[in-house]
């Protein structure tokens, strides 16, 4: 097997496991849609956290808010917002394929727009910081907005909101989900991937190296950086729009904006897959999730003790991640060079 | 005669200790400027002053005509006037390589640049500047792993790649060994010659400092404390009685 052809097989066989997987699991399609769900998650968190040397522990408020934005929009084409809040549980959100599509994608073009001018104004602001500082203040904001998000009527409040009932005549909700973030996850790999082989790529991790240095060269770091938190935003928010309508009931802080459970993981996926390489967060959002899954399902009870070890061991023995140990074992495989050239 | 850059009547001081005091030198346009003083004498508080790390008390800083001293860090640097530090600052975890494609000058970015690849253009540039200071065949081998002194000729690179106007050189030999220093001096006077670059350069070794500037400024306790050719400077009892402490 020739060098050239490992990429095509790896690729072809991800796209099969894409396409396949839901139809040979259909029990598993929400879980296998949260996977997806997950490794965008990693990816998303990797950007700034292992591309950039800014660890966020805020992103969950992109996620919150494209799951806030996209159901937003659906009641505010089809329904009467008073309607809504008058029978919001009982009330019924059937919709017609079309609409139910016209309204989704409308809805994630929203909350896309919404999410990634947030991040500019948020990023112009608290991406002066470094460090400590900055995780600490994300992680205030990831708390604050799902608190913030419980006092606005418009949403709901507290008791939550609906997002429209997925159309019968669609099929299954699982199979389509499970697609859509599929699709989620390709587009988002290719585009860090193509982004990180741009100028844009080596100045984020000339930030990450020495940003004194960075800035004493001239380069643009507080464009680069608040940049690197939109683009961070952008997928975010659509993997919040499509998790809220796959879940049907969003809640400020269960819901749209749980910080401990989600908004920590994307940073533990791409830790344990290795941070600040490319295949680093997939690998560590599959394995994370599979796990998770497999201790609930035969450790019930003692999951989160089962994960919480496994998330000790795998930081004392492979500090770097997986993808991060596999770098410095085998650094020819990832293209490094370590010997100098005779000349 | 052109100057490149003005410093007049600088005053810095944190808290009560006075780092520097009505302190105005003057680079002429090509030519190699040298700045020394003993240890704690301000010589790399004047640098950051110059380069907008903190803002001055008292002052005024000039670059190409222009007040530079409301301006922060990045905008002077984009303006064209570089500085390197005195504990060697590269991007460790990137290749040589790397480190000198981001170094590009980012005077005209725009977002189009932000996200394009590197034109083959900055990738011959890089190629041959690594060659100029000797590191082309360490190229593709991570930055962090070179020697200290190699650290050092890939920095002076990285600031070549950037095509400042003013090159401001904070110990540039310090911690290199004595044979590679000779290249090192025949480096600095290369890129003043071919590449144009005006120097501004601290330096503790005589040798060098006398060896490559055309004039020298001398800091004692943040005044100025004598400047002039480097004969003068040699031969200058206050600088000889700095130097030895004799106070």
């Amino acid at each position: 097997m020739s060098s050239n052809n490992k990429p095509v097989l790896l690729y072809g066989g991800i796209l099969l496991i894409g396409i396949f997987l839901p139809l040979a699991l259909p029990a598993f399609q929400t879980q296998i849609s949260v996977m997806w769900m997950m490794v965008t998650f990693a990816l998303t968190w990797d950007i700034l956290g292992g591309r950039m040397g800014y660890n966020s522990f805020g992103n969950i408020v992109f996620f919150g808010v494209g799951m806030y934005a996209s159901a937003s929009m659906q009641h505010e084409l089809y329904f009467d917002i008073g309607q809504f809040e008058v029978i919001s549980d009982q009330f019924n959100l059937q919709l017609t394929p079309e609409k139910y599509l016209f309204g989704l994608g409308l809805g994630m073009i929203v909350g896309a727009v919404i999410c990634v001018a947030l991040a500019w104004v948020l990023g112009s602001g608290i991406l002066s910081l470094r460090g400590h500082y900055f995780a600490i203040c994300t992680l205030g904001l990831g708390v604050a907005v799902g608190e913030l998000a419980g006092t606005i009527d418009y949403i709901g409040a507290g008791s939550g909101m609906a997002a429209p009932v997925f159309p019968l005549a669609m099929g299954s909700a699982g199979l389509f989900y499970s697609y859509f973030f599929f699709i989620l996850v390709v587009v988002t790999f290719f585009s860090l991937k193509w982004l990180y082989s741009t100028r844009f790529g080596l100045a984020i991790n000339a930030i990450r190296d020495d940003e004194d240095k960075a800035e004493a060269m001239g380069l643009h770091t507080t464009r680069y950086k608040t940049l690197a938190w939109c683009v961070s935003a952008f997928f975010l928010s659509f993997a919040g729009a499509g998790f809220g309508h796959l879940n049907g009931f969003i809640d400020p802080l269960d819901v749209a904006f749980p910080g401990a459970t989600f908004g920590v993981w994307m940073v533990l996926m791409a830790i344990l897959g290795g941070k600040g390489t490319l295949w680093g967060p997939v690998v560590g959002a599959l394995a994370f999730h599979i796990t998770q899954e497999f201790f609930w399902s035969t450790l019930l009870g003692w999951q989160r003790v089962a994960l919480g070890l496994m998330i000790v061991i795998v930081v004392v023995f492979f500090p770097l991640g997986i993808m991060g140990w596999a770098r410095e074992k085998w650094p020819e495989r990832f293209g490094h060079i370590l010997e100098e050239e005779s000349s | 005669m052109t100057m490149l850059l003005e410093v007049k009547g600088v005053s810095k001081s944190f808290g009560g200790v006075v780092a520097n005091h009505d302190i105005s030198i003057e680079v002429p346009e090509g030519k190699i400027i040298g700045l020394i003083g003993p240890n704690g004498s301000g010589k790399t508080t004047l640098f950051n002053s110059i380069v907008g790390y903190h803002p001055l008390d008292v002052g005024s800083i000039r670059f190409e005509g222009k007040e530079i001293s409301n301006l922060i860090v990045p905008q002077i640097a984009r303006l064209g006037m570089l500085r390197t530090f005195q504990q060697t600052r590269i991007y460790g975890k990137m290749t040589c390589v790397q480190n000198m494609q981001i170094s590009v000058s980012h005077r005209n970015t725009s977002i189009a640049h932000m996200f394009a690849k590197f034109s083959p253009e900055v990738m011959e540039k890089a190629d041959r500047l690594l060659e100029f200071v000797g590191l082309f065949s360490k190229r593709h081998l991570m930055a962090g792993d070179l020697s200290f002194g190699q650290q050092k000729l890939l920095e002076f690179a990285m600031a070549l790649m950037n095509d400042p106007k003013l090159l401001l050189l904070d110990e540039p030999t310090a911690g290199i060994n004595p044979t590679l220093i000779n290249g090192l001096i025949d480096r600095l006077k290369r890129a003043n010659a071919d590449f144009g670059i005006t120097l501004l350069v601290i330096e503790h070794n005589m040798r060098v400092i006398m060896n490559l500037a055309e004039h020298i400024y001398c800091l004692a306790h943040g005044e100025m404390l004598a400047e002039g050719e480097p004969a003068d400077i040699q031969n200058d009892q206050r600088v000889i009685d700095a130097y030895l402490g004799a106070h």
